[in-house]
C-alpha cells in the first residue's frame, strides 16, 4: 500500500482522523514505545488514498508513495477527442453537442481531431449535423442491429471502434444509456473512467484534468487517468455550452462495420412513455418542484399550473413521493434524480440535505415557505416568505400580465 | 433461485465539508449506513427467494467495520454475508472494486442474479454494477424499476429511462441494478436482529479470491485524485419582503431581468 505514517514523527493528535472523509484513521496505542507519544495514527483499508490527511497532518508524518506506473505502451499512438453521440427517437439528445463543444476546445488544446461516433439504424443523414456542431470526423456505423439501444451491441462496437482508431479521449452523456454503456466500455479496455464530471481540461502533461463532485457536491476532486488509453468520462446534461451550427464545417465521415456475431443477449419487449412528464426532469431548464407544503395530491395541480406557465418540469420531494401525491419519475434528491436546471423553484419544500443535494447546483434557485428557518432558504438566491397557495397565483397573475 | 446482493458501507450523511482556509475535510460524528439503494437490492433478492426459494448472499467489499452493514443485511432475510477486506484493496476505482467484486462473485459460485443499489450516495458513479457484469461476462440491466415475472430461465424487467420505461426480457444469470421505485424495504424482525447478532462475518482476502495483484488496489486503478477542494461559495441569496403581490411582481421582474423567464 502506498501510504504510510512515519511512527517517529506522528505524535497520535487525531487532526488526520478527522480530516478523513472515509473515517479510514483511527489513532490507536502504540505497541512500541516512543519517548514522546503514546499514540499513533493508523490506516484502515478504507483509505482511498485521497491524500487529506497528508495536507492535514501539522507534523508531515504522513506520505503517500503513488505506485508509479510506466505505460505500457507508446501513449503517443493514441490521437483524436471523441464523443459518443446519443439519439432518441431519431433526435441527437442535447447533451451530444455539449459534449462536442468541450470535446473541440480539448482537440484544440491536444492539437488533434475531434471525432464524433454515430450509431443506428439509418443515420448516415444525420453526419452532416454532426459536421456542423463542430466533428472533424464522423465515425459512423449503420446497421439494423443498433436500431433500438440494447448495451451489449453498443459497448461491444464502440470497444472495437476505439481499439481500431485509438482515441485518447472518449466522452459520453451521463444519461441512463451513457452510464451504462460507459462503465462496460471502460471495463472491457482496462482504462479510467470518471463519472459526472463538472469541468474538464488539458494539464501540462497533456492528461486530461476530470473535476468532479463528490459527497453530494459538498467536495470537488481533480481526477487524473493515469497512463490509460483512452481517458474516459462522462458529463451530464446543461453542464457544458454547444458551438454554434455551422453548416460551412467541412468533416470527413469514416464508415464502420460492426463487429460480427454480437449477442445483443436481452430483448426489449415495448417502450412505456411517462405521460405524467409534460416535460422532462432530467433535461428541464425550469423545474417548479412541490413538497409537503403542498398539502395534498389535489394541492399538486397548482406546481403544475405554474410548471405550465413557465413551460418547466415538475420536481417533488421525497415526502411527497413516499406520501403517494406523485409518481417516483419526479423526485430530485438523494435516492431520485439529480437535476441542474437554469431556474429551479422550490415550494414548500423544507429543504433537506437529501433534498439539497440534488438540487443545489441549479443556477439560479427560488424558494417559497411559509417557514422562515426552512433549510431550504439557506440556498436559495430569492427566497418568498409566505402561503405558496398566495404566492404561485399571485406570481403567475404577474407573468400573464406583464406578457411573455 | 440463488441471489447475491452487493452492498456498500457509507457515510449516513454527505455533510461532509472543507474547510476553505486550511482545505482540510470537516466530518463531524458522521455514522456509517447501508447505501440507501442497496437496501432496495436486498429487498428485492429476499422477496425472490421467498417466492422462488434458494439463498441470498450479500457481498461487500470495505473495512472490517463494514461487516456491521452486512449484519444488518442478515437481519431482513439475506442467508450469508461475505466481507472483501484487505489492505491491497485500499485506493480502489470502480474499475478495480468490480474486478476484486467479480472474483468473489467466481468464488460464491452458483448464482442466478446479482442485485446492486443504481449508485451509491458517496460517489454517484453508478459505474460499479455494470462493471461487475462486465468482468464476469453476464448481461446487465441497469435502472430496474420493477420485476414482472421470472420463469423458465427468463426475467421480464421494466427498466427506468429519462422519458419513460423499457419492458425487457433477458436470460438468466444476469446482473441488475435497481432505483428506489422497485419496493419498500421491510424493517428487522426480533429474530432477523438475534441471528443478525450473533453471526460471524467470514473475511475473505485477495488471496482467498485469488486476484491478481495489479488488478486490485491503487495498482489496478486507472483513475486517480490528484486534488480535492472546496466548491466555490455561493453567494448568499436575498430574501424577499412587502406584500405577497409586491414581492411577486420583484421575482418576476428580477426572473426577467436573468433572462430566465
Amino acid at each position: 500500500m502506498g501510504i504510510r505514517v512515519d511512527s517517529s514523527k506522528c505524535s497520535g493528535c487525531g487532526i488526520c482522523a478527522k480530516g478523513c472523509p472515509f473515517g479510514a484513521i483511527t489513532i490507536e496505542d502504540r505497541k512500541k514505545e516512543h519517548p514522546k507519544f503514546k499514540r499513533i495514527a493508523v490506516i484502515s483499508p478504507a483509505c482511498t488514498l485521497c491524500g487529506a490527511c497528508v495536507k492535514a497532518c501539522p507534523f508531515n508524518a504522513i506520505t503517500i508513495k503513488k505506485e508509479e506506473k510506466k505505460p505500457t505502451e507508446d501513449l503517443s499512438i493514441y490521437k483524436g477527442v471523441w464523443v459518443i453521440a446519443e439519439m432518441s427517437e431519431g433526435q441527437f439528445h442535447g447533451v451530444t453537442f455539449e459534449l462536442m463543444g468541450k470535446g473541440k476546445e480539448l482537440a484544440e488544446k491536444r492539437n488533434t481531431y475531434m471525432g464524433c461516433v454515430l450509431l443506428g439504424s439509418g443515420i448516415k443523414e444525420k453526419a452532416p449535423e454532426l459536421i456542423s456542431a463542430g466533428a472533424d470526423k464522423v465515425i459512423a456505423c449503420e446497421n439494423q442491429l443498433l436500431k433500438d439501444f440494447y448495451d451489449t451491441v453498443y459497448v461491444e462496437t464502440i470497444s472495437a471502434m476505439i481499439k481500431e482508431y485509438k482515441p485518447e479521449i472518449v466522452l459520453l452523456g451521463a444519461t441512463a444509456a451513457g452510464r451504462g454503456i460507459a462503465s462496460r466500455i471502460s471495463g472491457r479496455l482496462k482504462c479510467g473512467l470518471t463519472a459526472d464530471c463538472t469541468g474538464l481540461d488539458i494539464d501540462s502533461n497533456g492528461f486530461l484534468v476530470q473535476t468532479r463532485p463528490a459527497f453530494g457536491g459538498n467536495i470537488m476532486a481533480e481526477i487524473l487517468s493515469g497512463n490509460n488509453r483512452p481517458q474516459m468520462a462522462t458529463v451530464r446534461h446543461k453542464v457544458f455550452k454547444p458551438l454554434e451550427p455551422d453548416a460551412a464545417r467541412k468533416g470527413e465521415v469514416i464508415d464502420f462495420s460492426m463487429p460480427e456475431g454480437i449477442d445483443r443477449n436481452m430483448n426489449i419487449k415495448e417502450f412505456v412513455k411517462d405521460v405524467s412528464q409534460q416535460v422532462n426532469l432530467a433535461d428541464a431548464d425550469i423545474i417548479v418542484s412541490g413538497g409537503r407544503g403542498v398539502g395534498s395530491a389535489e394541492g399538486f395541480e397548482i406546481i403544475e399550473k405554474f410548471a405550465g406557465t413557465l413551460a418547466g418540469a415538475v420536481g417533488a420531494s421525497r415526502a411527497v413521493v413516499d406520501a403517494g401525491w406523485i409518481p417516483y419519475s419526479h423526485q430530485v434528491g438523494q435516492t431520485g434524480r439529480t437535476v441542474c436546471s437554469k431556474l429551479y423553484i422550490a415550494c414548500g419544500i423544507s429543504g433537506a440535505i437529501q433534498h439539497l443535494v440534488g438540487m443545489q447546483s441549479s443556477d439560479v434557485i427560488v424558494a417559497i415557505n411559509k417557514d422562515r428557518n426552512a433549510s431550504i432558504f439557506q440556498v436559495a438566491d430569492y427566497g418568498i416568505v409566505g402561503d405558496l397557495f398566495e404566492v404561485i397565483p399571485a406570481i403567475i397573475r404577474e407573468i400573464e400580465q406583464s406578457g411573455n | 433461485m440463488n441471489l447475491i446482493v452487493c452492498v456498500k458501507q457509507v457515510p449516513g450523511s454527505t455533510d461532509v465539508k472543507i474547510n476553505p482556509e486550511t482545505n482540510t475535510l470537516v466530518r463531524e460524528g458522521v455514522e456509517a449506513i447501508i447505501n440507501p439503494f442497496d437496501l432496495y437490492a436486498v429487498e428485492e433478492a429476499v422477496t425472490l427467494k421467498e417466492k422462488f426459494g434458494g439463498n441470498v448472499t450479500s457481498l461487500s467489499m470495505g473495512p472490517p467495520q463494514a461487516a456491521e452493514a452486512l449484519k444488518e443485511t442478515l437481519s431482513v432475510g439475506v442467508d450469508e454475508g461475505v466481507l472483501l477486506s484487505d489492505r491491497n484493496f485500499s485506493g480502489s476505482d470502480t474499475l478495480a472494486t468490480s474486478y476484486t467484486l467479480a472474483r468473489a462473485v467466481k468464488k460464491i459460485g452458483e448464482y442466478d442474479m446479482i442485485l446492486c443499489g443504481y449508485q451509491a450516495i458517496d460517489g454517484d458513479t453508478a459505474q460499479v454494477g455494470p462493471g461487475i457484469a462486465e468482468e464476469l461476462g453476464i448481461p446487465c440491466v441497469t435502472y430496474v424499476k420493477k420485476i414482472r415475472e421470472v420463469k423458465d430461465g427468463v426475467v421480464i424487467l421494466e427498466r427506468m429511462l429519462e422519458t419513460g420505461f423499457q419492458v425487457i426480457e433477458v436470460k438468466l444469470p444476469v446482473l441488475i441494478t435497481v432505483v428506489k421505485d422497485i419496493n419498500t424495504p421491510r424493517l428487522p424482525s426480533l429474530r432477523g436482529k438475534m441471528k443478525a447478532r450473533k453471526a460471524e462475518i467470514p473475511v475473505w482476502t485477495a488471496a482467498d479470491i485469488a486476484c491478481e495483484m495489479d488488478r486490485i488496489g491503487q495498482p489496478g486503478s486507472p483513475t486517480w485524485v490528484r486534488k480535492i477542494f472546496a466548491p466555490p461559495q455561493k453567494t448568499s441569496g436575498r430574501m424577499l419582503s412587502g406584500e405577497i403581490s409586491q414581492q411577486a411582481k420583484e421575482i418576476t421582474e428580477e426572473l426577467k431581468h436573468l433572462q430566465l423567464i
